[in-house]
């Protein structure tokens, strides 16, 4: 059967239920296109050949019990974990299991991939561009169908902005509501494990199963956990339930004006517009909002992150794991400098607690706003995929490409990227934001826009 | 120009909870193979997360409140960054802006019975390190120990004597035995002091302009051997005119002097900031729960011994040095009642006998005092008669009574009870003794 | 906000992470370029403002004093690199702490 792996999970999950194949073919199947398009492509890191299960794909930098976890990194190239990160644990329980580890920008610092200390991963839809970063591998390897679905991390669009550039789903959690245990940790305030998903209800599931407390990571909410309107996505009956919305009637969506100015280019405003009068359509009342501290969300998002890291990294010092701190590479061991000179003596306040204090009015503004609408909608990624080798050499402008995404992470709050069209043959991501611990709209939403266009019908031709 | 000593002790005490304070790995690390007790949080592996320890926190708060520390209602944790090969994450998560508690002050005595207040700045939670062994141009690393809970309890530079700080190390060791939080062993580490040293001119009111530290001494008279050395050291310096500086000791003992470990200039830059991955705490639950399960303190129990039980204040210190010898007591005390015991009679038993009590039980120690009883020499008129007998044979004891040496007494009650085979009740006679001598 | 080399020098050691000679000039440059940036922070106005460290808007998060399984020493030391009996090892650390 070789559509077995365009399935997505919930087909995947009903066909396994009516006997259609076997899990050991479905594996065979996933491993088989691994096996042809892996090397072209460079997602896995590391495979696993197993026949058991629901395949998934896990971006390096979580860990795996018994697994090489590299985080992207040769200072962890011999690294294999004593313990599973809660959310693969959880998995486990549900019949999925590990079918290999993705690549992505190394200890997730990175916008494109080629920060990997393993080459960079390439955009399955034109090979000589980048797919995004840092979660490279995770969206790679869902846009070509190389697992039914992946686990990335998003600390300020790493799961966002690969999921726009390859087209396919991807859902930054709000923030505690995925434990981080066993994510190696790069901004501890930040920080979210999300999953890269062929649809929205897919990713409904996925964050149902790996949602919720564990005794381990202090910050997730306890009552998080249940997500109403989880009878769109039950597995009762087996069969694909239909949305429980169809039209989007009642819903405001706010549109901020400072993700619609300069620096977003012009062809992927046209996409990222018409995906927003498909909406109007679909019901929605449109409301123009501001968000007007956004234009220091990069700076303020940099600082507090490289000083959450170089105290992160600190641990890793070769002893009791990994190899010597020159084994860093170039832009870890950039951000470590920057981080440290942030918190050290005579510099705290007037950069880490500064940047703290702008983080408050970032948060402010989204408060406000969602006074107004129930979602934020907007572009992910101000371009579409750029070819590999173009922004590398300069650090600030890979930096500055995170700008409509970096915001929601300061805040907390959680965020979709949907497939909403493409320009020169590239994909473009909608951004759907929600409410603190409202995922459930943004799911709702993002499901019945997606269900009324095509765009997630379509792969690239590999 | 005379100088006097401006000095300061930080005390680390390790609890003895069932786990650590981050992690559940069980705490009871001592003795045991290395890098049995550790997970990946308290090896600090990638990936792992702290996650608080309550009774821990509550340990503290108790500490805090028998030091009469204000607690605060809102407390956070903060990271301490630095690199030491003891220290798995690379910082040590630590508390800096917000402790637990804070501005709290303690009763200190001495043996002439002279009381000192000192003033505590705070006293906060942090995790311990873990264990470094030198092996030739090699360090070997053990972190069974690495994130057990520690309180460190800081002085305001209250002391102006060696023994003001051997007497309140002490004191505070009792405290948390009686508080059941730690077994303050110094030998086993559970228990640490570090001194801050300077030294001002007499009349001086301003604190000068730097400290030594005193680090790593691992006894009461090794630290009081250190401190009186560097009051020494710095105040022949100060008196060479020589300048001195901030700097780190620790103290040789074969050579009997301090040592420079680290100055100034290499001193830490520890880039404190909050801890993201541990949410602030709201206290008040906690601190209503500590006050509820705080033990009668040692010199409450004292205070209430003398009021309650008549006996001296003497006798009452030595029963509540230790609170299951004060329990002992009690409990023998309400035996006895019944058995025309009196408790000074107990007192004394205990305290001139050296029972040791672990050894028996108040039930026999009762039984044991009936039977010496029985020909106890009571009443008045004999001993008076013994007394004043005494007091015509020993001339010389008078004299030097007379003179002040009050603790001669002792020696009358020797020969009396040495002439009436130990039976004499010595606190009676005692009195009667007194008495007679201030005719 | 420029880095002297010097400042890139003192940042290097308390990160401990070891610099060429060429590296500290490199840093020195791309360090000052991005601070400069950040510098643009300077611009708002946050009096009166609340630092957010985190977002997550639990408290008082703690567990029960109770024990939970651990890591054999094999599980624990299966990732060093150089370790004797039982105990991690690095090379000759002389300072005590």
């Amino acid at each position: 059967m070789s559509d077995l792996t365009s399935l997505s999970l919930l087909q995947t999950i009903d066909a396994l239920k009516e006997n259609k194949f076997s899990e050991s073919e479905l594996n065979e199947a996933y491993l088989k296109r691994i096996q042809s398009l892996n090397p072209k492509l460079n997602a896995f890191l590391e495979v696993v050949n197993q026949t058991k299960g629901i395949p998934s794909g896990i971006k390096d930098i979580i860990c795996t019990q018994g697994i090489k976890t590299t985080a992207g990194s040769k200072i962890l190239s011999n690294f294999i974990p004593p313990y599973d990160a809660t959310v693969i644990k959880k998995l486990k329980s549900q019949n999925v299991n590990i079918i290999g580890k993705l690549n992505n920008d190394e200890f997730a610092m990175g916008s494109s991939g080629e920060n990997s200390a393993y080459g960079p991963t390439k955009n399955p839809w034109n090979l000589t561009k980048v797919p995004g970063g840092s979660s490279s591998g995770s969206a790679a390897a869902v846009a070509a169908d190389l697992c039914v679905f992946s686990l990335g991390t998003d600390t300020g669009g790493s799961i966002r902005q690969p999921a726009s550039l390859t087209g396919v789903v991807g859902l930054k959690p709000s923030y505690g509501r995925v434990s981080r245990y066993g994510s190696i940790a790069m901004a501890s305030s930040l920080d979210q494990i999300g999953p890269f998903t062929k649809t929205v209800a897919d990713a409904r599931l996925v964050l149902e199963w790996i949602s919720g407390p564990d005794g381990y990571d202090s910050n997730v909410v306890e009552i998080a956990s249940p997500l109403r309107g989880l009878a769109m996505t039950s597995l009762r009956g087996g069969r694909l339930r239909r949305p429980t919305r169809q039209s989007l009637k009642g819903i405001k969506i706010g549109v901020p004006k400072e993700y619609f100015g300069e620096g977003l280019d012009k062809n992927v405003e046209k996409v990222v517009r018409n995906a927003i009068d498909q909406m109007v359509k679909l019901g929605v009342e449109v409301v123009e909002i501001s968000l007007p501290h956004t234009q220091y969300a990069v700076e303020v998002y940099y600082t507090m992150m490289f000083s959450e890291v170089s105290s992160n990294l600190a641990r890793f010092d070769g002893i009791r794991f990994g190899n010597s701190r020159d084994h860093f590479g170039d832009e870890t061991k950039r951000r470590i400098m920057l981080g440290t000179f942030a918190l050290s003596s005579g510099y705290y306040e007037a950069y880490f607690t500064k940047a703290a204090k702008v983080r408050t009015l970032i948060k402010q503004d989204f408060e406000k706003a969602f006074q107004k609408c129930d979602v934020i909608v907007g572009p992910v990624s101000p371009t579409v995929a750029w070819n590999l080798g173009e922004k590398i050499s300069d650090p600030l402008m890979m930096y500055l490409s995170d700008v409509y995404t970096i915001p929601a992470s300061l805040a907390g709050i959680p965020g979709l990227s949907v497939p909403c069209g493409f320009v020169d043959g590239l994909p473009v991501g909608l951004q759907i934001l929600g409410k603190y611990m409202d995922e459930e709209t943004i799911l709702n939403v993002g499901e019945v826009y997606e269900k009324s266009t095509d765009w997630y019908k379509e792969k690239p031709k590999l | 120009m005379k100088y006097e000593p401006v000095m300061g002790l930080e005390i680390h005490v390790e609890l003895n909870t069932k786990t650590k304070m981050f992690c559940r790995c069980s705490a009871d690390y001592f003795g045991k193979e290395p890098n049995t007790h550790t997970c990946p949080v308290c090896l600090g592996l990638p990936g792992a997360l702290p996650y608080i320890n309550e009774q821990a926190i509550e340990n503290c708060i108790k500490i805090g409140l028998a030091l009469n520390c204000s607690v605060n209602k809102v407390s956070y944790f903060e990271r301490k960054n630095y690199f030491y090969p003891d220290l798995p994450k690379g910082y040590q998560i630590s508390q800096l802006v917000l402790p637990i508690a804070i501005n709290g002050w303690i009763e200190v005595e001495n043996e002439k019975g002279e009381v000192k207040i000192v003033r505590i700045n705070r006293a906060h939670q942090e995790e311990d390190t873990g264990k470094l062994m030198h092996s030739g141009n090699e360090t070997l690393i053990d972190y069974n120990r690495s994130d057990v809970p520690l309180v460190e309890i800081v002085t305001e530079p209250d002391f102006t004597d060696t023994a003001q700080i051997k007497d309140y190390a002490k004191k505070l060791q009792q405290i948390f035995r009686y508080l059941g939080v730690s077994n303050a062993d110094m030998e086993h580490g559970d228990m640490r002091l570090e001194a801050n040293i300077s030294v001002r001119p007499v009349g001086q009111k301003e604190l000068p302009n730097y400290r030594v530290e005193l680090k790593n001494i691992n006894s009461f008279r090794f630290m009081a051997q250190a401190v009186e050395y560097e009051i020494k050291r710095q105040t022949e310096s100060l008196e060479k005119g020589e300048k001195l500086v901030q700097e780190t000791r620790g103290w040789d003992e074969d050579k009997r002097q301090t040592y420079v470990q680290r100055t100034k200039e290499e001193a830490h830059d520890y880039r404190y900031f909050p801890e993201p991955d541990l949410p602030e705490m709201r206290l008040q639950n906690l601190e209503l729960k500590a006050k509820q399960e705080t033990p009668e303190l040692p010199h409450e129990k004292m205070k209430r011994f003398v009021q309650q039980y008549q006996i001296s204040k003497a006798n009452a210190s030595i029963l509540t040095e230790n609170k299951n010898l004060a329990n002992f007591f009690e409990d023998a005390v309400t035996i006895g009642k019944d058995k025309d015991v009196t408790e000074s009679q107990v007192a004394n038993y205990i305290v001139n006998q050296k029972v040791d009590f672990q050894k028996t039980t108040p039930l026999a120690l009762i039984e044991v005092i009936l039977s010496k009883k029985l020909g106890i020499i009571e009443d008045e008129e004999t001993l008076t008669k013994l007394a004043k007998e005494t007091i015509e044979e020993s001339p010389q004891f008078v004299l030097a009574y007379k003179a002040g040496k009050t603790t001669i007494l002792q020696a009358f009650i020797g020969n009396v009870m040495r002439k009436t085979g130990g039976k004499a009740d010595t606190s009676k006679l005692r009195q009667i003794l007194e008495k007679l001598l201030s005719e | 906000m420029k880095l002297s080399e010097t400042q890139v020098k003192h940042v290097a050691k308390l990160a401990n992470l070891p610099l060429t000679e060429e590296e500290t000039k490199e840093y020195s440059d791309q360090l000052s370029k991005i601070l400069d940036y950040i510098d643009q922070l300077n611009k708002v106005d946050t009096t009166g403002v609340a630092s957010t460290y985190n977002v997550s808007e639990v408290v008082s998060v703690m567990a029960e004093d109770v024990p939970k399984d651990c890591l054999t020493q094999e599980g624990a030391l299966q990732n060093a690199s150089l370790k004797k009996n039982g105990f991690f090892a690095t090379k000759g650390v002389f300072e005590n702490e």
